[in-house]
């Protein structure tokens, strides 16, 4: 498999990217992090767009950079894509002129990409006649992408493609970014601040923090894993369980999943008995109970046995990382019910879920 | 009118389609260097290309008439190449109407281009564009009313030279004398009738000329598909 090989810097000002890394071309992988983490310097080092960067970048058998031979691609030559945070289009062309301007420039033969194929896949038909001026964000970044599409390239890089856009947009945009690993093979670089993103679009990640990367990883092993919350904020911060579909409840809408040897209810999901999933449980949606809980209107109580009890100084909080059979779960409570439960590692509990979210389905993902 | 009027209102328009058309392709690419240079020679060629607005045409004029003669190395040149003398013939006031209108050509096309910004050519390479190729297809049609404005300007600000032409050009009929220059001399002979008729032509056109510029940009950028 191809990889995408690097050891690079960039000085811009005050601030320094250093990467080294070698990435898998497959699938999508999230670059994430807070604001000024440098995911979005890195990707247009990626890109060759930034001609201060020294060091070294290799995908597959090109080298695209090399400062010890001087050896340079240009962005032109790199066969990539790139779709930018604010879309770019070019407002001189209309919807059809920009997706033409793409395809006409697209030197790839091996990668078998039709127009009308990326016209259906980004719903852009009763766009193709409109000026750029007149679209919507979202529309906007329908077009930006299926004309990336059509430069046919070998890596598509993403960046933060839906940080311009409101909440519903958002919803609406993110069901076409989640087709298009399957649906055209090319392998996605998706830079995002947002952990929704990752979680719902990436098969691994790359944590990134002040111009390096700190962890890398499949995403459900770094979101359990690695203590995200100096870089999400408190209210996002949480883990990723992957569950197996066990069986549908019609009457009340329902579908049970089965995580870790125990079982969960989520609202209905249209998924076929056995079918892979991800849940995802924000730390603060989960409370905690030394004997198990009745007469409760939470649905979800697992058994866990607490593994860390680690308290957030000069604030309310503690967080506790639970085990549940080699999967982990976390848990943002209070400092002071920590001590009332006497919360310490070995404790045997219930751990009650208030809400989850369910990520993307993973069909055809081996784990 | 007769013929003879017409002769300068003919060379004014021959002068200025010349000088505007050389003007584009020499300023597209001075004013796309000026408007992404980050360097110190940025601002001289800057300061240098603005001169023609504050230098009296009479400076600018001698200087011409001094490294254009046929004693100077550009001057011997040309007459060396072509026969004729770049003084006092047409080929020398396109040279001077050049440098006399540079400032309006170069002006509005580098704040066109520094509008266009990095953005659009950013996404023009990622989609495969070569710079020479995202230059004409998207920074250039994207700059097109910067275009539209130079190309205006400069005309007009070349129909209305004096002072330069004069000095390189002298007022030789038919050869150098353009219209400004015709209006000065039917002025010196008390032809007032014919320097009203020239005069009032100049005025219409300057003044349409500006509406035309101003209009355009107050309206929504130009589109070209």
């Amino acid at each position: 498999m191809a990889r995408l090989k690097m050891d690079i810097e960039l000085a811009l000002g005050e601030f320094r990217l250093a990467v080294t890394q070698s990435l898998e071309l497959e699938g999508s992988t999230a670059l994430f992090g807070p604001s000024g983490s440098g995911k979005t310097s890195l990707l247009r080092v990626i890109a060759g767009l930034e001609t201060q960067a020294r060091g070294r970048m290799v995908s597959g058998q090109d080298t695209w950079q090399d400062s010890k031979t001087g050896a340079w691609v240009p962005p032109h030559r790199r066969e990539l894509g790139m779709v930018f945070q604010d879309a770019r289009l070019f407002t001189h062309l209309s919807v059809t002129g920009n997706l033409r301007y793409a395809d006409r420039r697209a030197r790839s033969t091996e990668i078998d990409i039709g127009f009308s194929e990326v016209v259906a896949a980004m719903d852009l038909s009763p766009l193709l006649d409109r000026k750029v001026d007149g679209l919507s964000g979202g529309e906007r970044q329908r077009v930006a992408i299926g004309r990336t599409l059509l430069r046919r390239p070998r890596l598509l890089l993403m960046d933060e493609p839906l940080a311009a856009l409101d909440r519903q947009r958002k919803a609406e945009l993110i069901p076409y970014i989640e087709a298009l690993p399957a649906r055209f093979g090319i392998p996605i670089l998706y830079v995002t601040h947002a952990l929704e993103e990752v979680g719902r679009l990436a098969d691994r990640m790359l944590v990134m923090s002040e111009g390096r990367v700190l962890t890398t990883g499949r995403t459900a092993e770094v979101m359990e894993s690695l203590d995200l919350l100096p870089l999400t904020g408190q209210f996002e911060a949480g883990v990723l369980l992957e569950g197996r579909v066990l069986g549908q409840d019609p009457t009340y809408a329902l579908t049970s999943v089965e995580v870790a040897g125990q079982t969960l209810v989520v609202p209905a999901l249209d998924l076929p008995d056995g079918s892979a999933v991800r849940l995802r449980v924000r730390a603060r949606d989960v409370a905690l109970a030394k004997e198990k809980p009745h007469g409760l209107s939470i649905r979800n109580i697992l058994s866990a046995r607490v593994l860390d009890v680690a308290a957030q100084p000069d604030t309310a909080f503690a967080e506790v990382l639970l085990d549940l059979d080699g999967v982990h779960l976390r848990a943002r409570i209070t400092r002071a019910s920590v001590a009332e439960l006497g919360l310490k590692p070995g404790d045997a509990l219930y751990a009650l879920v208030k809400s989850i979210a369910v990520d993307r389905s993973l069909l055809s993902v081996e784990t | 009118m007769s013929a003879v009027e017409l002769t300068p209102i003919w060379l004014t328009l021959q002068l200025a389609t010349v000088t505007i058309v050389l003007l584009l392709v020499i300023a597209t690419p001075l004013a796309w260097w000026l408007a992404g240079t980050r360097s110190r020679l940025g601002a001289m060629v800057e300061a240098v290309t603005a001169l023609p607005l504050v230098l009296p045409p009479t400076v600018l004029g001698f200087y011409l008439l001094i490294l254009l003669s046929p004693q100077a190395p550009i001057g011997r040149f040309w007459v060396a190449l072509t026969g004729d003398s770049l003084t006092f013939s047409f080929s020398g006031l396109v040279v001077a109407s050049m440098l006399y209108s540079l400032p309006f050509v170069v002006q509005p096309l580098q704040s066109a281009f520094t509008a266009v910004g990095r953005g659009p050519l950013e996404a023009a390479a990622t989609l495969g564009a070569s710079p020479l190729d995202a230059f004409f297809s998207v920074a250039s049609p994207l700059a097109a009313r910067g275009y539209l404005t130079a190309t205006v300007l400069g005309f007009a600000h070349t129909v209305g030279e004096f002072g330069v032409v004069l000095m390189v050009g002298g007022n030789i009929p038919g050869r150098t004398q353009v219209i400004s220059i015709a209006i000065y001399e039917r002025v010196e002979t008390l032809d007032y009738a014919q320097a009203h008729w020239l005069s009032a032509l100049l005025l219409g056109f300057s003044f349409a000329v500006l509406m035309l510029v101003y209009t355009v940009n107050r309206r929504a950028p130009v589109r070209v598909v």
